[in-house]
């Protein structure tokens, strides 16, 4: 059995046997403790002033960003966007959030509720939560929020509350486990800004398999 | 692929002369150093995470066992598997019985370097089932039949025009020189090949013990495609991946983008836990992890243990002047660099990768730059140690260092020795202070020259200091 040699390989290497009753005891612990390394001065700040940082750091990583006075300004601000670009077809994850909005206005758009395929050319999201300190999302999997909305479509618009931009990745953490009771979502997706690769020659191009343009709508709640 | 690492020296001097990599490797020099500079001075608490990164890994291994039955216990929790191989070919097998239970015609793969070490693509193709690299890098090489010459940009070798006309020749399509041109080709191309692949295979950077999730961390967004479209997703890593917690993923995570690529975060971080849920609309239905082995159990307790604390961020290969020179591809196996001349040995045996610790300066730019502190010269000394005293390395280095020894231990001897070669040198360098030619040294000479030795020795030095 392959893992009865690794482990038995390793535990020779440490220079004991199976670990004890108290040692897996300390490990378990220490994983229940969910202690912070250090958490660097830049994501400690008032909440205020994180909300600034954040708008900053997707900025630099090439993420654009509307600020809205409220959730229902979003359909009018993808219609512009989208009518800009010629798009006629918006993919939308299904949480109340985006079924409760108006989009009557809209009326160069159609929206659908349903997973990405491929040729999708703009999808809506929500996010869980805006990580400060590098300008980064959180989203998450979830019945209302299939992860192919994040990747296939050409753009992204994501759906972000000033309320929930924290400081550290590690207060995004606490918050997750706050809210699924620690049963992790089967994916958790940080995203910081578009897709982009420097493998051809080590120059920069945005847009390589997953969106090109990712639009964050940040609500004043 | 073939193992060349025996041919070190020769690889190393095509490579010298090879225009095209040493135009492509300059892009390398003037890249990611700058960078890594660049996000560590916005950092201020950057040599605190590198301190604390350095004693997690370490607590880690000493308790490396535990947590990996904890990650176990929780991959099967949320209803995945994971599979334990010691070897390459326990894994290659593995992963095609996966493949088989699925009647896979397909995989896609995202960019992993355990796969490369277990050789999986040529493992998979020869049983049927074809495997579509999807990183960027990746794709350019497997269209070649090429291979990664750098862990986290594998296609750093080649040049724009390589990558124009191998796409020219296999997409059909016009020629073209225009970056954007020729990855938006490759977007079209691999979008249908995303969603017909039956597998997904992907690596891990990190694995948490806590809650039996794998990450991937990309910018191009090839992994996230890669392991939700497909029914089944296949996570390839290996042991010592394994980390306690999500804060303590989050560590590495800061210290990971800052040494790779100088970004302050790379675009896409995913954690991935365990199969579709009841009620979500996409995702894999099967969640696979295939923990390799290969050797790094047996460094547990050795003198190579601190090697298993490498996060794979390439800094020490970005920084090496060796590896600037020669490029990846001389060290004629998977790993290069720094960190390969150590994990090469452990791997392929240091009868045929003995030249690689030898491949060194010493300069000790690589722990320098180390997030994790891997002191890599002493690693690299330990396998030139391993290799004299196997009686491995080459005559040339046994008479040479046994002739020193002779000298070394007879002071008079030595010192009257260094006398009259200083003199010799002089001479021979004449008024230019520069030898064009050394006899037997031509190696060394026909590159540079030798500047002569100046002033006195050290010992007639040490002398008449004393006696002021």
């Amino acid at each position: 059995m392959s893992k009865t040699e690794i482990l038995g390989n390793i535990r020779r290497g440490l220079k004991r046997g199976e670990a004890t009753q108290d040692q897996k005891q300390a490990v378990t612990n220490r994983i229940n403790k969910h202690a912070r390394n250090i958490v660097p001065q830049r994501a400690q700040l008032p909440h205020e002033q994180q909300i600034t940082l954040f708008i900053e750091m997707a900025t630099e990583a090439a993420a654009q960003i509307y600020q809205l006075e409220s959730i229902n300004d979003v359909p009018k601000t993808c219609a512009g966007w989208l009518q800009d670009q010629q798009i006629e077809t918006l993919v939308t994850a299904s949480d109340e959030e985006i079924t409760s909005l108006d989009w009557s206005h809209a009326t160069n758009l159609t929206c659908v509720q349903r997973v990405a395929e491929i040729g999708d050319a703009a999808s809506l999201t929500t996010s869980f939560a805006g990580i400060a300190e590098t300008g980064t999302l959180m989203l998450h999997s979830g019945a209302t929020s299939p992860t192919t909305l994040n990747f296939l479509p050409d753009n992204h618009f994501v759906i972000l509350k000033r309320s929930d931009i924290v400081g550290p990745y590690e207060d995004a953490w606490q918050k997750l486990r706050d809210k699924t009771k620690g049963d992790l979502p089967r994916t958790v997706n940080m995203i910081t800004g578009p897709s982009r690769s420097a493998d051809i020659e080590q120059t920069l191009q945005m847009g390589a398999h997953g969106p090109k343009d990712l639009i964050i709508l940040l609500i004043n709640d | 692929m073939q193992i060349t690492s025996p041919a070190f020296k020769e690889n190393a001097r095509i490579a010298l002369h090879d225009a095209g990599l040493q135009k492509a490797l300059g892009n390398l020099k003037e890249g990611f150093p700058v960078k890594r500079s660049t996000a560590v001075a916005r950092m201020p608490e950057f040599e605190q995470l590198r301190d604390e990164g350095t004693a997690l890994k370490n607590h880690i291994l000493e308790n490396l066992d535990i947590y990996l039955e904890q990650f176990e216990a929780n991959v099967i929790k949320n209803g995945g598997h994971v599979h334990w191989c010691r070897t390459p070919e326990d894994a290659c097998k593995k992963i095609l019985d996966i493949c088989k239970e699925v009647d896979a015609k397909t995989v896609t793969k995202g960019k992993s370097m355990v796969s490369e070490e277990i050789n999986l693509n040529d493992y998979l193709e020869k049983n049927g089932v074809e495997p579509i690299e999807t990183d960027l890098g990746e794709y350019i090489l497997q269209l070649r039949g090429d291979h990664p010459s750098h862990i986290i940009a594998p296609a750093i070798h080649l040049n724009l025009e390589d990558v124009s006309e191998i796409f020219h020749e296999k997409h059909k399509r016009p020629k073209s020189s225009d970056p954007k041109v020729l990855m938006q080709e490759a977007r079209e191309m691999l979008r249908e090949k995303f969603a017909g692949a039956d597998v997904g295979i992907t690596g891990a950077n990190f694995l948490v013990a806590e809650t039996g999730s794998t990450i991937i961390v990309t910018n191009e967004g090839n992994g996230d495609l890669t392991q939700t479209l497909p029914k089944t997703h296949i996570v390839v890593t290996s042991i010592e991946k394994v980390v306690p917690t999500l804060e303590d993923m989050t560590l590495f995570l800061r210290l990971l983008a800052r040494s790779a690529t100088g970004q302050e975060f790379t675009v896409y971080n995913t954690l991935s836990t365990g199969p579709r849920r009841a009620g979500d609309q996409d995702g894999p239905e099967n969640f696979h992890v295939v923990l390799v082995d290969n050797g790094r159990s047996e460094m547990v307790g050795s003198e190579f243990q601190e090697m298993l604390r490498c996060i794979r961020c390439s800094a020490c290969m970005n920084h090496c002047p060796v590896y600037g020179a020669v490029g990846g591809h001389s060290y004629g196996w998977v790993y290069p660099g720094p960190m390969g001349s150590v994990l090469t040995p452990q791997m392929i045996g240091i009868e045929n990768a003995g030249l690689l610790p030898n491949a060194s300066t010493f300069c000790g730019k690589c722990e320098s730059v180390c997030p994790v502190r891997i002191p890599l010269p002493k690693l690299m000394r330990h396998w030139r140690e391993d290799e004299f005293s196997k009686h491995l390395s080459p005559k040339a280095v046994r008479w040479g260092i046994g002739g020193w020894a002779f000298f070394a231990k007879r002071p008079t001897l030595y010192r009257l020795l260094s006398i009259s070669s200083n003199l010799f040198l002089r001479v021979m360098a004449g008024k230019k202070g520069h030898i064009k030619k050394i006899p037997l040294a031509g190696g060394w000479t026909d590159g540079r020259d030798m500047p002569a030795p100046r002033g006195k020795t050290f010992m007639s030095q040490y002398k008449s200091r004393k006696q002021r």
